[in-house]
């Protein structure tokens, strides 16, 4: 409980921080976005017009101290103000409907890559010198090392454009409307299938390579010797006590990967037009759009805490010595 | 079974009259144990013959790194590559373990024998709680859970750890206590033979001793048999029956252990008893033995002892010497004798 307590405090402290700096970053850079917009409408602008176009964008000559806490008020509300570049729209209209498209791609590619890389990794650290030890390794760590564009935009040239097994852009047909059916179903599917199957493809190596070296770390450990000699079966030897102990580190890994499926996957988006927050996240940096951008990164810094304090209560469940520490 | 190589040449194991009709409890023969390792083949064990009786303790002693723990991991048939029994056999009550198939090996791990290893901290698994360690054994040999659990009390009743700690990770006891269970464990399934590896290396003296009596009140009261491997002579000498001597993956001296005790033969014996002071007797000047075990990838030629042996003749490097009954149940390979 203490321990809780204590975490969650520190949690709290960090999201603070991290939304202060968010609030002082882009007043500490030069120029602000009502001028590169005025500068757009090649000052065909009235003086009232400018002045509206600040309140609306919440630019204001008020103390920093009073601009800081309207912007704390707001924001825990959840209003993150109008967009620039997609005026009048509000940000929290744009995010919540790409939040979901990289959500479904973040979570699909995370937990498939994680769970094969992972049983992978303790079969090959398992049986380690064997075949397939010889094989995987090297395959997905050259998989992993390839530029991704490249395989994203040779998979998408020859599966889309060439075979045209696969749509070539966007999270659903053109001609659906949103809703469960089958068929609007079988469509988010179909276009997940290629930006999903390209990243899993990149970052099983990275689980596999992690669990496998922690596997044989762990299989030198005498109480995998003890356990066999027990007489128990080998697949309880295998994940009862080697991967149990093993998948601590992967498992820290796959926390702070959670944190990251909002902005890591941008190349991703952009390859295959898909319509996720690493899309908007590169618009709205070319069109310097603040509020977006504020927003992208409030969610982004939110997400990644949010997914290590999960780990954290997580990590006191599999691993007892923590508890005491 | 052949029991009568009491004249212990060659294949000669601790054969003692007695036991003519029923087969031996293990009974290892010619055990050939090599590391294949890229610099060519490691003879980890080499041609090593040992055996263990009901309720006898038999004790094998050596440094570190002269095959011991290897020869506990063969018997157990726990070896992994690139370790690999090139020779010999190992029976167990006449049945020879190197033929068993898995379902036949998982059956007699634990239930015929079973082991203590050297630090019981790593011997616990550290993310399981001690009860589930002692009952996924138990239930994975057919015992059912409730009574696994009855047993699991008794066991740690028998072993003077209060049953309350069974829920206790293993980070949570002491390094005595942690000891206690992983023998609780071992005699989870009451096999007829205990493999102790060191068991109490890891613990301070005093513990050590509390350990040892613990260990031979209940050998006398559960009746298994032992097979103690140790660096400590002077361990060995307290309470075994016999002793073995192990230098560089041979078995260079083997006898009853007061024999050993009073008559010591092989120089290496003698260095070894002279590097431990004994608990009882007078006091005397530790001297150790200079030099370090051999590097296994290309042993010494002839007796592997002699490039450190205050006793070397002009054959030693030439020729190994056969193992030799120099006494009842004494065998020595040396040319002294």
């Amino acid at each position: 409980m203490k321990y809780l307590l204590k975490h969650i405090g520190l949690y709290l402290a960090a999201a603070w921080a991290s939304l202060t700096i968010n609030f002082l970053l882009p007043r500490a850079m030069p120029g602000d976005p009502v001028t590169s917009m005025i500068a757009r409408m090649h000052g065909k602008m009235t003086p009232e017009q400018i002045e509206a176009l600040r309140k609306a964008f919440g630019f204001s000559n008020a103390p920093i101290l009073q601009q800081y806490f309207d912007y704390m008020t707001h924001v825990l509300r959840g209003d993150f103000g109008l967009s620039i570049s997609a005026y009048p729209e509000k940000v929290s209209t744009i995010i919540s409907s790409a939040f979901v498209w990289t959500l479904l791609l973040g979570i699909v590619t995370l937990i498939l890559s994680f769970v094969i890389g992972t049983i992978l990794g303790v079969i090959v650290g398992w049986r380690r010198g064997g075949r397939l030890d010889s094989i995987l390794p090297g395959l997905f760590n050259f998989l992993g090392s390839f530029p991704y564009f490249f395989l994203a935009m040779l998979t998408l040239f020859i599966l889309g454009f060439l075979l045209k097994w696969f749509p070539l852009s966007h999270a659903y047909s053109d001609y659906l409307s949103p809703g469960w059916n089958l068929a609007f179903v079988g469509s988010v599917i179909t276009h997940l299938a290629l930006p999903a199957t390209t990243v899993i493809l990149v970052s099983i190596g990275g689980w596999l390579i992690g669990m496998r070296s922690t596997m044989v770390g762990v299989l030198a450990e005498d109480y995998i010797t003890m356990a066999e000699a027990k007489g128990l079966p080998e697949w309880r030897v295998m994940f009862q006590y080697a991967m149990r102990n093993a998948i601590l580190p992967n498992f820290t890994q796959f926390g702070m990967s959670v944190g990251f499926i909002l902005g890591g996957l941008i190349l991703t988006e952009l390859v295959f037009a898909y319509p996720g927050l690493g899309f908007y996240l590169i618009r709205s940096v070319m069109a310097s759009d603040y509020p977006l951008m504020q927003a992208l990164f409030f969610m982004i810094t939110l997400t990644v805490l949010a997914a290590n304090f999960i780990v954290d209560l997580l990590y006191v469940r599999l691993d007892p010595r923590v508890r005491v520490s | 079974m052949p029991t009568d190589q009491a004249s212990g040449a060659g294949a000669g194991s601790i054969v003692r009259s007695a036991a003519q009709n029923t087969p031996l409890l293990l009974d290892i023969r010619n055990l050939q144990v090599e590391y294949l390792t890229p610099h060519g083949p490691v003879r980890a064990v080499d041609n090593v013959s040992i055996a263990v009786q009901s309720g006898e303790v038999v004790g094998l002693a050596g440094e570190s790194g002269s095959g011991k723990s290897t020869l506990a991991h063969a018997i157990l048939r726990i070896l992994h590559p690139p370790a690999l029994i090139t020779g010999g056999e190992i029976l167990f009550s006449g049945k020879d373990t190197l033929t068993m198939n898995m379902t036949e090996l998982e059956q007699f791990r634990w239930r015929s024998v079973s082991i203590v290893f050297q630090s019981a901290m790593n011997a616990l698994n550290p993310v399981m709680r001690i009860r589930d360690q002692l009952l996924d054994v138990m239930q994975c040999h057919g015992i059912s859970k409730a009574e696994a659990n009855r047993q699991a009390v008794r066991l740690f009743e028998l072993v003077g750890i209060d049953p309350q700690r069974l829920d206790a990770y293993p980070h949570q006891l002491s390094g005595g206590m942690r000891q206690r269970t992983v023998i609780a464990i071992a005699l989870a399934l009451n096999p007829p033979l205990l493999i102790m590896d060191e068991p109490t290396t890891a613990l301070d003296v005093v513990v050590q001793k509390d350990i040892l009596q613990q260990i031979v009140h209940l050998k006398e009261r559960m009746g298994f048999s032992i097979l103690f491997i140790t660096h400590d002579l002077s361990l060995l000498v307290e309470f075994s029956t016999h002793i073995a001597i192990m230098y560089a993956g041979e078995i260079v001296e083997k006898a009853p252990a007061r024999e050993l005790f009073t008559n010591p033969l092989h120089p290496y014996t003698v260095g070894l008893m002279n590097s431990f002071p004994s608990i009882r007797g007078e006091k005397k000047k530790l001297t150790g033995i200079p030099g370090s075990p051999p590097d296994l990838i290309s042993p010494p030629g002839g007796c592997r002892f002699h490039p450190r042996c205050p006793r070397m003749m002009p054959e030693c490097p030439v020729k190994a010497p056969a193992n030799k009954a120099v006494a009842e149940d004494h065998t020595v390979a040396c040319y002294l004798y």
